[in-house]
């Protein structure tokens, strides 16, 4: 399972930069969306496939039982999406903003913050 | 030291940047009563300091300090004996009178608090220099003094020609500086001491190591630098755009010095070696006469004395490696001598300046009678800088050639630049402070008359000290020169010149110099107008290199950036992919960590295989979509099927959680491409396409193959087990997931709560922005159609 997984992993790091590497903006927040998901499948499988069972402790026990999966990688990865979706919500609007202004979706031709033909610096001082 | 001695060193160490702080106010409340308040600092300084003479005068060196980083063994230390302490007592000493000069000088100025703020932080660092024990401190301070120069070089910053200076200063003095930090850790790795007088101790290490040469240069590095040493001399010179109390105090008395300072200090376990004693008096001694050479040249007082410094330095550093049995008290009796002679020579161009509104030589001249305290100081400062009675620059001189005179051939050829050295500054010091004052009174800008008081305490106070160090000359050596020599020489050393002079060598070469001087006094402006005939058939120096090695780093920087960052995305994205693919595969087949085949799994259920298979279906479908609907559609899918996996492998939160924010993203998803009236279908070339896939697919085989292997090495359950055992014994959780959220990593969670809020501000203001902008616009109307 472990393997499969890992297979997954790297065909979801695959298609995520393929679609980020595309010049238009809307590709890259595809690519960037599911850059989130290659990453949480990565953080899980690495903390191992221990079991099914979801990682709670039965009432009569003081400790978790083995055979369960592992709590840390699930902790980490709560965290990592709630952030990845916030991070996305706002790219995505960010985007939008910059079609409205810029007319284009095109990052080769948002060119405000580094124009083209930059003067060279003076030379005085 | 004693635990009250230390802490009065830290005090006394510490009242100049108190002074920084204090200046402004002081300034304003007590207005032109604020130098003379303000000198009291440097003024307690000082007396701890001379407090602690007749203890080192008894051949004590003492240390003390205080824990600074104690796990890298770093300790905030003072090292005082006789070299260090005539330096505080030099820096104190002239540093209170400077104060007072300041306050006249810069009197009306509007910056003028500013100014002695700049001043007190300077003499602070410099201070630190000399007190410290600790290497690396004493770097920090060295830093310190580069930093403090430049801002008052600077400090006319509407001038091109200051700003060009003060960055020119820091510059070759800041770059020394880091030559001097390489140097001090090689010094560290080579010996393991992190202090000087840990360095003392262990003899001929340095001298013998195989590094000895590499830290040898880095240090002169620093030194010569810091010092103005042919081919760096040219800085000292331009600095001279900082008002005269920077001349006279940085440029001339003390920071410039510091170079001196550390060949001196590191004398006893770095010197008379080969390299040692053969690099520094050469370049001391081309030096000592390019210095004088170009101070001929020159008509302006301030650059007179400015180049005749870059000579005193010169013969310093010439001093300081020569390998003859009395170099070191040549050395230090002319180094103080300097401190005194051309401080006050330069307070005295100073007062001439503000009085009559020139320093043109040539515009200059009968202003005795208007002037006759300073007359009297600068002809101090004359005497001295000549080397004649009665002045501690007779016992300089007659020390240097003392020390010279050792019969090698070696030495013979420096006693003899030694001499032509001294007769040019001989000659350049009367023209600056003899010739302005006799002859035919000319007109000058200002009608002139005596300065204010403020002004010429201080070079009436230099030549009255350099007047009695002569006269008391025994007290004088036991108390300063001697201890100061000793320390340098690394061994006791006893000086017993006096203002009585012994019918000798020495004597007959001091004649022969005032001889020479006497000629070349004469005939000042011819000699000027033949140096410069001569520099200019020679073309552009130093100085010129220094714009064009500026202007072609510039350059040089506007080139890369335009080639690194060419300003799309694209590139930056496709760099960052091809170093992470590489990264992560070159390490992995060269370390050799490639991942066994493990073999096709025969335990997976089928929902499992069901679910892969979608969520690559889903992939492709994404990769593939054509319309806004399939791309929103198919991004859903993938994430949803991650879901359903997390469900699967026993991961419900996670599951839940992924559902919620896969549904909301395709909600968001479809606001925003429903707006954007755009096409998500793939634009790229094929050949385009073909490289961003080659690439998108080095990478996620690089991170297969890297899971792979991570999965195949044995998993440390350390945390695992922690969370395991605890949350219910201790956190009262049944909810492993949970309970490491909200309890174990609870501020964690806090923080990403904060994120997530940032981000919903951020987003709020994205939009606001836009409903702002739009009020006068079409949409605007729309809004209130609604």
């Amino acid at each position: 399972m472990e393997f499969l997984l890992s297979c997954l992993v790297g065909l979801f790091f695959a298609a995520a930069i393929y679609l980020m590497l595309s010049r238009h903006s809307v590709r890259i927040m595809l690519g960037i969306a599911i850059l989130g998901n290659a990453v949480n499948l990565l953080i899980f499988t690495a903390g191992r496939i221990t079991g099914f069972v979801p990682p709670i402790i039965p009432d009569a026990m003081e400790t978790l039982p083995s055979g369960t999966a592992n709590p840390l990688p699930q902790a980490l990865i709560l965290t990592a999406i709630v952030i990845s979706f916030s991070f996305f919500a706002f790219l995505l609007v960010l985007t939008y903003r910059a079609y409205q202004d810029l007319n284009t979706d095109d990052t080769d031709d948002m060119r405000a913050a580094e124009p083209k033909d930059q003067p060279m610096p003076p030379l005085g001082y | 030291m004693t635990a009250n001695e230390t802490a009065l060193v830290l005090l006394a160490l510490c009242l100049p940047f108190l002074g920084a702080v204090l200046s402004p106010i002081v300034y304003r409340i007590f207005k032109s009563y604020a130098p003379w308040l303000l000198a009291l600092l440097p003024l307690f300084s000082l007396i701890q300091f001379v407090r602690l003479v007749p203890q080192i005068a008894d051949g004590a060196a003492l240390t003390g300090g205080y824990d600074w980083v104690p796990s890298l063994g770093l300790r905030f230390s003072f090292l005082l004996d006789g070299l260090s302490l005539t330096f505080a007592i030099l820096i104190t000493g002239i540093g209170t009178l400077i104060v007072l000069y300041s306050g006249g000088y810069m009197k009306g100025h509007p910056q003028q608090a500013r100014f002695l703020s700049f001043m007190f932080m300077f003499m602070g660092a410099m201070l630190g220099i000399v007190v410290s024990d600790g290497l690396l401190m004493l770097f920090v301070f060295w830093e310190l003094t580069s930093i403090t120069s430049f801002l008052l070089i600077g400090f006319d910053n509407e001038k091109a020609a200051s700003r060009r200076a003060a960055l020119q200063a820091l510059v070759v003095t800041g770059g020394g500086g880091l030559a001097l930090l390489a140097g001090v850790l090689l010094i560290q790795h080579i010996t393991g001491a992190t202090s000087l007088s840990a360095l003392f101790e262990t003899g001929n290490v340095l001298r013998d190591s195989p590094l000895y040469l590499a830290a040898f240069i880095l240090v002169l590095g620093g030194a010569f630098t810091k010092s103005a040493q042919f081919p760096f001399h040219f800085w000292l010179p331009n600095a001279m755009e900082a008002p005269t109390p920077v001349s006279a105090y940085l440029h001339s008395a003390t920071m410039v010095k510091a170079g001196v300072y550390l060949l001196m200090r590191l004398n006893p376990v770095m010197g008379d070696t080969a390299a040692w004693s053969t690099v520094l008096p050469v370049f001391g001694a081309a030096t000592l006469i390019v210095g004088t050479l170009l101070a001929i040249r020159q008509t302006d007082l301030k650059l007179m004395l400015a180049y005749t410094t870059v000579s005193s330095l010169g013969l310093m550093v010439m001093m300081t490696g020569m390998d003859v049995p009395h170099a070191a008290e040549g050395a230090v009796l002319y180094l103080i001598a300097h401190s005194l002679f051309k401080g006050g020579l330069f307070m005295v161009a100073g007062l001439v300046d503000h009085e009559t509104g020139t320093r043109d030589l040539t515009k200059l001249g009968g202003l005795a009678k208007a002037m006759p305290i300073t007359f009297a100081a600068g002809l101090a400062g004359a005497v001295s800088m000549g080397g004649l009675p009665p002045f501690v620059g007779f016992l300089a001189k007659e020390g240097l050639y003392e020390a010279l005179i050792a019969g090698s051939l070696f030495a013979t050829i420096f006693l003899v630049i030694a001499i032509i050295g001294n007769a040019l500054m001989f000659a350049i010091g009367f023209g600056v402070g003899l010739k302005p004052f006799i002859g035919a009174k000319t007109e000058t800008p200002k009608h002139a008359h005596e300065g204010p008081a403020l002004m010429w305490i201080g070079p009436v106070a230099l030549g009255l000290t350099a007047f009695l160090a002569a006269f008391f000359s025994h007290y004088f050596n036991t108390h300063f020169s001697g201890p100061m020599a000793s320390a340098v020489a690394g061994e006791e050393v006893e000086i017993h010149l006096s203002l009585i002079p012994h019918i000798g060598l020495p004597l007959g070469l001091s004649m022969l110099t005032v001889a020479i001087a006497l000629v070349i006094y004469w005939k000042l402006d011819a000699a000027r107008a033949a140096m410069a005939g001569l520099l200019s058939r020679l073309g552009p120096g130093p100085d010129s290199w220094f714009d064009s090695f500026m202007r072609g780093i510039v350059r040089l920087s506007f080139r890369v950036t335009q080639t690194v960052q060419p300003g799309r995305l694209e590139f930056y994205i496709t760099a960052t992919f091809c170093i992470i693919a590489a990264v992560l595969l070159v390490s992995l087949v060269s370390f050799g960590e490639m991942p066994e085949w493990p073999g096709l799994p025969d335990d997976v259920h089928i929902s499992h295989w069901v679910i892969l298979g979608l969520a690559v279906v889903g992939l492709v479908a994404v990769i593939t979509a054509h319309n806004r609907l399939t791309a929103i559609v198919t991004l859903g899918i993938q994430g949803f099927c991650v879901a359903v996996l997390f469900l699967l492998l026993g991961a419900p939160d996670l599951s839940f959680t992924q559902f919620m924010v896969e549904t909301l993203s395709v909600v968001i998803l479809t606001l925003v491409m429903t707006r954007l009236n755009l096409v998500p279908s793939d634009h790229r070339a094929l050949g385009q396409k073909l490289f961003d896939g080659s690439i998108a697919a080095l990478c996620g085989l690089g991170f297969a193959l890297l899971l792979m292997r991570t999965i195949q090495v044995p998993f440390n359950d350390e945390l695992t087990v922690f969370f395991n055992t605890y949350s219910r014994v201790i956190a009262h959780g049944q909810n492993v997931v949970n309970v490491i959220i909200v309890d174990f990593r609870g501020t964690d969670t806090l923080g990403e709560i904060g994120v997530v809020m940032i981000t919903g501000l951020a987003i709020l203001a994205l939009i606001r922005v836009r409903a702002g902008k739009t009020k006068t616009q079409p949409v605007a109307t729309e809004e209130q159609a609604r």
